[in-house]
């Protein structure tokens, strides 16, 4: 049958990195609990990933599986102790079988870098036999290769089968094993009754029944063998060879051809591979173990890379049943609504409404259904930090503890694959630079080890991740004067301390001169930064000096979906995000002045706000006659607030998002597009974007004016 | 129809295996694991049950003790997915009661062959 094995790659790769991470999360379990179910744990990932990859051909794969799990094998019978440097070295593996996996997957070439590994492990293993179980064997199993030459003439076996009484109970059926003996040859049967009971105590269900075979066959004694492969432990077997057809049975013992008796007794046989006859009546062959044939196929790799390239989701049994659930029951309603319409009077109005409001109700509860099934708790991204905690603090020399909480906090797959290297980057700058060294946490009176906390939980439609240490703090005198030094701000004006501290992730700011001045943060804080932006998120930093930092990430639930509020600007209604709307203020209760460049400030207690005007802004025509009608929405981003100048503070309602970039073209201050209910198409603002691109205006407009 | 019980729990196995089977025109039913497999066999007969030995929750070899407690399991052939490695594992499948074994790698045409010794 042709069947193509490539299709299966895909959920192959997928299960193994799904294996891989359960793997190092429960060798790092092993260095705190030598739990044995933890090995077993394990034991069974290593162990799919050979069978799966011997059954696809990633033969160095399953070369490379094979040797960690002969190592595992021997710690889950507790015939090797768990050790740090066998932790390690699994460790290591992980990395190195997750770095093949990719290569695989792509459809690359895998180096051969994983062969010093493999070597190590058989050193370990001390176990020379590995080596001889990497033999390339082209020859399939079922070791028929033997009987090739023996093809042409016959051969003849005489088989004696008295099979144990429970034969049956083992699933095993003489009526199947003969039905395969006669389609090798031509078979005769004896039945002996002899033990059969007489009919009053016979047991149905046991077998006394044995048998005499005569066997004529081209094929050789293993083939025969082989029939009964899985009863010869449960069986008396005697097979004899006649060899040549000519030959009678009376005569074997004098000519003594190519005879062999045989009691079958080799729990190994199965892994004959070959057996040569013209040696005679050799019957116990070596067991020629075998690994899978190292060979590359380059098609069906790229075959492979085709078809991984579509993303799948794992998605709990219960979820689907509720939204099975939910579309059952907006039949009913949709049903219900027909009905009504089929023959609608006035009078059936208030029915009317209340199908329509059940319609509703339905429809936002099938969305939310349809939302939760791509949420996937946040520990997926968090499980990878034990190890990376692990690793750096012994490379840094310091001892640090990583907590975790909320691990099942769920957020949108997309979200979270994108917040995966910004976190770990966040993490791994506080272990750097954010706990101490031991030496300086005794000084400072702190115990010596470090800790790091990783919290997450929901709050409203967001999530947030706390990256937590109790290191020694940003020093924010320090940023001040680097930031005056940098010319970012003139010295001497007042600003708050957060607002200081939050200027470590500044693009200018982020260079290794200041990073070695301010305990080393800023390394790539811009670029933190900007990716969680992208994702329509925040990050906040406090810190208090000599007792630590906590990096605050705020991140939509989903990128599908926002809570938005409608706003209206002459003829065009805009939506903007909820969460980032501080408050309305009619313009006649509002004092406007202007700064350099003709700049329109809102001045609130003691800042000053600038005020944006969405008709300036995207040039829309308008016929307002006076600048004080309508109200300001004061929105606040990064720290950052803006006042827009809007007509009308319309309905809050829930909008899904539409990329403008993929329709359209990324803009400015426009994070995306949607769909209103009356069909009109409008854009979400991006409030960040917003107050850069009308300053940027602003300072453009001075300098033609200049 | 002949209907198989196959159980894995690695999903890239589990769907070569059920996608083979069914390709060959038979019915197949899936688990993930013993747990599983054992629920759905004591709601319905099979005619051969296709096992993996290393599994969470309950593995090959309880499950195949299990299934033949079962009346309707007591003859139903059980086949065992190992490796060659674990000789001592076949030897523990044996005396739980499988019928016989696949030996990991295999490829379709193998899985076949094997299925339709124990069928008929």
């Amino acid at each position: 049958m042709e069947i193509d094995l490539s299709q299966f790659h895909a959920v192959f790769f997928e299960e193994s990195f799904e294996g891989l991470d359960v793997m190092e999360q429960e060798l790092l379990n092993l260095e705190e609990d030598t739990d044995l179910e933890n090995v077993n744990t394990i034991f069974r990932a290593a162990h799919s990933i050979k069978g799966g990859s011997a059954t696809f051909s990633f033969g160095q794969v399953a070369e490379f599986t094979h040797v960690m799990e002969t190592l595992l094998d021997e710690m889950r019978d507790g015939k090797r102790a768990i050790s740090r440097e066998i932790i390690d070295l699994l460790l290591k593996s992980v990395d190195c079988l997750r770095g093949m996996l990719n290569k695989l997957q792509d459809g690359d070439e895998v180096s051969n870098d994983y062969v010093e590994l493999v070597n190590y492990f058989n050193q370990l293993l001390n176990n020379n036999s590995v080596s001889t179980e990497q033999v390339d064997s082209s020859d399939a199993r079922g070791g028929n290769s033997g009987s090739s030459f023996q093809g042409e003439s016959l051969n003849r076996f005489s088989i004696l089968f008295a099979p144990e009484n429970y034969i049956l109970q083992t699933g095993n059926e003489p009526i199947r094993m003969f039905k395969e003996l006669s389609s090798l040859g031509s078979l005769q049967v004896e039945t002996d009754l002899s033990k059969v009971p007489s009919f009053a105590d016979l047991d149905p269900e046991l077998c006394f029944i044995s048998w005499q075979l005569k066997l004529d066959t081209g094929m050789d004694q293993l083939a025969v063998k082989e029939v009964f492969e899985w009863v010869e432990d449960d069986c008396k077997l005697e097979i004899t060879s006649f060899g040549e057809e000519n030959i009678e049975p009376d005569d074997t013992v004098d000519q003594g051809v190519e005879q062999g008796v045989e009691k079958i007794e080799n729990p190994q046989v199965e892994n004959t591979a070959a057996e040569s006859f013209s040696t005679g009546d050799n019957t116990l062959v070596e067991p020629q173990k075998k690994l899978v044939p190292i060979k590359k196929e380059p098609a069906k790799v790229a075959a492979a890379k085709k078809s991984t390239t579509t993303a799948s989701i794992r998605v709990g049994i219960d979820k689907v049943d509720t939204l099975i659930d939910l579309v059952g029951e907006l039949v009913i309603t949709q049903s219900m609504l027909g009905e009504l319409g089929d023959n609608f009077e006035m009078s059936k109005v208030e029915q009317l409404i209340n199908g329509l409001r059940e319609l509703e109700a339905n429809t936002r509860e099938l969305q939310e259904s349809v939302m939760r099934i791509r949420m996937l708790p946040i520990g997926f991204v968090f499980n990878r930090l034990p190890r990376m905690v692990r690793d750096l603090s012994a490379q840094l020399g310091k001892k640090i503890d990583l907590n975790i909480i909320g691990e099942d906090t769920e957020l949108d797959k997309t979200v979270m694959e994108q917040i995966g290297d910004p976190l770990t980057h966040l993490v791994r700058n506080a272990l750097d630079h954010g706990v101490e060294s031991i030496e300086k946490r005794l000084a400072a009176g702190k115990s010596e080890t470090g800790n790091v906390t990783l919290t997450a939980f929901h709050q409203g439609g967001n999530i947030i991740i706390e990256i937590k240490d109790d290191g020694a703090g940003i020093d924010p005198q320090i940023i001040y004067n680097k930031a005056v030094e940098k010319g970012m701000i003139e010295d001497g004006i007042d600003i708050p301390s957060e607002q200081i501290i939050s200027m470590i992730m500044e693009p200018g700011f982020s260079t290794a001169e200041v990073v070695s001045d301010v305990s080393g943060r800023g390394v790539g804080m811009d670029v933190v930064k900007r990716n969680i932006n992208n994702l329509g998120g925040s990050v906040d930093i406090s810190s208090v000096l000599g007792e630590g930092t906590t990096f605050t990430i705020r991140l939509p639930l989903t990128l599908a979906i926002l809570d938005g509020q409608l706003v209206r600007s002459a003829n065009e209604i805009y939506v903007i995000p909820l969460a980032s709307i501080v408050e309305s203020i009619p313009l006649t209760s509002i004092q406007v002045t202007r700064i350099a460049g003709d700049m329109p400030v809102y001045k609130n207690d003691n800042e000053y706000i600038p005020i944006v005007d969405l008709c300036d802004e995207f040039e829309i025509m308008h016929d307002r006659q006076t600048s004080n009608e309508g109200l300001v929405a004061i929105v606040e981003g990064e720290n950052r607030k803006i006042a827009i100048k809007i007509d009308e503070l319309l309905g809050q309602q829930q909008v899904v998002i539409k990329s403008l970039e993929s329709h359209y073209k990324s803009l400015q201050g426009v994070s995306g597009a949607t769909i209103l209910g009356d069909g009109r198409v409008s854009l979400i603002l991006d409030i960040v974007g917003l107050s850069k691109r009308s300053v940027e205006r602003v300072s453009q407009k001075k300098n033609k004016v200049a | 129809m002949t209907k198989i019980l196959a159980v894995d729990d690695s999903a890239s196995m589990r769907q070569m295996v059920t996608f083979t089977l069914k390709s060959a025109g038979f019915d197949v039913t899936d688990a993930s694991d013993g747990d599983m497999a054992l629920k759905i066999a004591k709601g319905q007969a099979f005619d051969v049950v296709i096992t993996d030995v290393n599994m969470p929750n309950m593995d090959g070899i309880s499950l195949c003790k299990e299934l033949r407690k079962l009346a309707t399991f007591k003859f139903t052939p059980i086949l065992m997915l190992t490796t060659e490695s674990s000789a001592d594992k076949k030897q523990a499948g044996r005396s739980a009661g499988a019928t016989g074994w696949i030996v990991k790698p295999f490829n379709p045409d193998q899985l076949l062959a094997t299925v339709n010794k124990v069928i008929g």
